[in-house]
């Protein structure tokens, strides 16, 4: 089976949100959009307070190439244009605020059949940026940007990223399993983007079904990979070396060693963007974790309050931390004041127990960080020099080549926080870069 | 951690990722380890009797209380709960003849911890193995005391008289010293050593039992088998090189490996995690260090055992091996 050097064995929880179906979440009685869903340059809202919109109405403006739009999720009224935290930065971020009516109903021309394998690569491109299509695995950067690599890039291999090694999430599993063509469909749409006759679905052993299943659907062209269960197996660059043998180089893109990679969920968003017009205004996530009473994978709109979804999963059970993502790279939340955004692959709720509450101590050299390192790092000096602040230190130590998967401070057994030291010395560098460049 | 307020929620806690661990922390790998050395301590027990609890009991206790006087004097926290400072007086023990003092035990302990560790900033910064920097001191300072090795007897049938029994390495370098040959050496039967019974420290008689206990640390994934089997490998080689070219000068490496220090220290005292190399590839370099210096010192050196000095040498080396075995990162260009 492939895989790649390094990474960890951590428990995989699946059990418990794994089986159940995707339930239809109902509409929330007012919805919460984020102006900024993915990464990249700003974006502007369209629509002021008193506004009527019908869902799948464009609602902002991207500004720039790398920008994507969103658009509502429901029909109403808007009532506000407000802020609120920004689940991933923590900030007060502008957001739309729209009062459903409840009669969801859709935008002049919407949904639009049609079928995508008459539609030239432009028009394809065209549906996916006006769709607003991010990357659904979490890293949330414009998909069309991916599909474009510049003339010069030589792009031979299309990987489907379903491996879903963050553990306890099953939602691109629930997806394959229950609805194999839109992926297998977004996936023959974004092979003819990219001029290529070929494509790989990768999925991780611990999913035998999703995987037997995408072997009888999937046409000649894609093929589908069986990966080892290893944490960050789905890491774009340790998928594709674990695929192809190629390191994608210091500081560079996929794009440099000719592949580009798409999360599943990303696969079907851009089936229905080709397909049936339809825009990324609802996603599926997996709400679990022993903090949550009844733990489902859910269909969701976008902008939906985060509190509607923990009541219809019954409620928080002793809640210690409430994360946005995987138990490996997800972000805590502070407030149960946010909504569901495009990238929210999963809301984890954990209890005490289950999640990591305690000090840290004195790194004992024990090398399992440099052992556990994906990227070849040694971990234990970054947390050193993070302890006193020694960004230039930690450059040295090839800190920019960081993924924060998070496999050092899982195995680590003094407990040390060695992906927030890491977090703490890029701001760190960030600032001194933005300090140098403005004197 | 920071707690704060969530909305009509109980306390969260808010951190950066990731939000699950692994269960094996410091405390648990220190127990692993003193677990491994159970087998060694019992032999030790066994032959030597009553004194020898009593010196690991004395160890054992005095490293523990200065580690904690010494954190409460310096207004530091107590780490007592790591088990790293009764960890170091099992290792210390088990590198001191059954026979010795009290005060020397205490000494030792004093030294290891406050000389060996502490100074340096407690647990993970100490340069040094502290239980060998200790056991190096006392061997320098009260050599007498240090190598007077009551002879093993079996537990049942321990006389209060104590016999002094030449350890094997010392007796060899006796016969070489004195009659240029090692055949003037009393004959050993390797399955002494191999069982424990033989004079020496109290925790370094059995290789049987040391090896035991290293096969569990290395099952356990506590460490890795670079460093013991290369270490021995080393040490195997080299003896075997000077054997074959001269069998009456030179004894041979089964006799270098089972009889002496080299068990322990491969398998328990180089392998301490905070003074031997990050990497894989460096600890390799470490443990052909301690061969070599090891193989150097018990032929031609001053001292029967070269096993503790070719440690510290080599600890000392830890950073410089690290920065030169730094690994070639992903994606290098």
């Amino acid at each position: 089976m492939k895989t790649f050097k390094g990474g960890i064995h951590p428990p995989e929880e699946k059990e418990l949100v794994k089986d159940n179906p995707i339930a239809d979440f109902p509409l929330s009685s007012t919805f919460y959009v984020l102006v900024q869903q993915h990464l990249g340059a700003p974006a502007k809202p369209i629509v002021k307070a008193g506004d009527e919109v019908k869902k799948g109405q464009v609602i902002t403006e991207p500004l720039g190439f790398v920008s994507a739009p969103v658009h509502a999720p429901t029909s109403g009224t808007v009532k506000e244009i407000s802020k609120m935290v920004h689940p991933v930065t923590g900030l007060l971020a502008p957001c739309i605020v729209i009062d459903a009516d409840g009669k969801d109903q859709w935008a002049d021309g919407l949904p639009l059949e049609r079928d995508p394998s008459v539609m030239t690569t432009e028009e394809l491109m065209g549906a996916i940026k006006a769709a607003g299509i991010v990357g659904m695995g979490g890293a949330t950067f414009p998909t069309h940007v991916k599909l474009s690599p510049p003339k010069e890039k030589t792009i031979d291999t299309f990987i489907v990223n379903g491996a879903e090694c963050e553990p306890y999430l099953s939602s691109d599993y629930r997806l394959m399993l229950e609805q194999p063509e839109r992926v297998l469909g977004g996936t023959l749409i974004a092979m003819r983007i990219l001029g290529l006759d070929k494509a790989i679905l990768a999925i991780e052993s611990n999913k035998p079904d999703a995987i037997k299943l995408m072997e009888s659907k999937a046409p000649p062209q894609i093929q589908v990979e069986t990966l080892k269960v290893k944490y960050p197996q789905g890491a774009e660059k340790q998928l594709i070396n674990a695929l192809t043998g190629r390191e994608v180089p210091s500081g560079g893109l996929p794009m440099d060693v000719g592949a580009v990679v798409q999360n599943a969920g990303t696969c079907a968003a851009i089936y229905d963007a080709c397909a049936h017009g339809i825009p990324l205004i609802e996603r599926i996530t997996s709400v679990t974790g022993r903090g949550i009473k009844h733990p489902k994978n859910i269909k969701v709109r976008i902008g939906t309050p985060i509190k509607d979804v923990i009541d219809f999963c019954g409620g928080l059970n002793d809640a210690a931390k409430i994360i946005f993502g995987g138990p490996m790279m997800g972000i805590a939340q502070f407030s149960d004041d946010i909504s569901i955004m495009k990238g929210t692959s999963g809301v984890l709720v954990l209890t005490e127990k289950d999640t990591n509450i305690s000090h840290y101590s004195a790194c004992i050299s024990c090398g399992r960080c440099v052992e556990a390192c994906p990227m070849c790092l040694i971990p234990s000096t970054l947390s050193k020099a993070g302890e006193k602040s020694m960004w230039q230190m930690a450059l040295d130590n090839n800190l920019l080549d960081c993924v924060e998967c998070g496999s050092c401070t899982f195995v680590c057994p003094a407990n040390r926080p060695i992906v927030h030291f890491v977090k703490y010395l890029k701001a760190l560098q960030r600032a001194a870069n933005a300090k140098s460049k403005g004197a | 951690m920071p707690r704060v307020k969530g909305h009509e929620m109980k306390d969260i806690f808010v951190s950066s990722s990731p939000h699950i661990h692994s269960p094996e922390d410091t405390p648990w790998i220190m127990r692993q380890v003193i677990y491994a050395l159970i087998p060694g301590a019992l032999i030790g027990v066994y032959f030597f009797g009553i004194p020898a609890i009593r010196v690991i009991a004395i160890s054992v206790v005095s490293c523990m209380v200065i580690e904690t006087l010494w954190q409460k004097l310096m207004k530091q926290d107590i780490t007592i709960a790591d088990g790293s400072a009764a960890l170091t007086g099992l290792l210390l023990a088990m590198n001191l003849p059954s026979g010795a003092p009290w005060w020397l035990v205490v000494l030792g302990s004093l030294v290891a911890i406050i000389l060996g560790k502490q100074v340096y900033g407690g647990l993970g910064n100490n340069p040094f193995n502290p239980a060998l920097v200790a056991r190096v001191f006392l061997l320098i300072s009260f050599p007498v005391h240090m190598t007077t090795w009551p002879a093993p007897r079996a537990f049942f049938s321990q006389a209060a008289d104590t016999v002094t029994g030449a350890t094997p390495l010392g007796a060899l370098k006796t016969a070489v010293f004195e009659h240029g040959t090692i055949t003037a050496a009393p004959h050993l039967n390797l399955m002494d050593p191999f069982f424990g019974n033989i004079g020496g420290s109290l925790g370094e008689i059995s290789a049987l039992a040391l090896i035991l206990g290293g096969i569990y640390l290395i099952a356990r994934k506590i460490i890795s088998w670079h460093i013991p089997v290369i270490y021995i490998g080393t040490v195997a080689v080299f003896t075997g090189a000077l054997w074959m070219m001269n069998p009456n000068l030179y004894a041979d490496p089964a006799f270098h490996l089972i009889a002496g220090g080299l068990m322990l220290g491969a398998f328990f005292m180089a392998t301490d995690m905070v003074t031997s190399p990050i990497t894989n590839k460096g600890k390799i370099i470490f443990a052909v260090g301690c061969g070599v210096i090891t193989v150097v010192i018990r032929i031609w050196g001053g001292y029967p055992e070269g096993v503790s000095f070719a440690i510290l040498i080599m600890n000392a080396l830890v950073p410089l091996i690290n920065k030169v075995t730094r690994p070639g990162k992903f994606g290098a260009v």
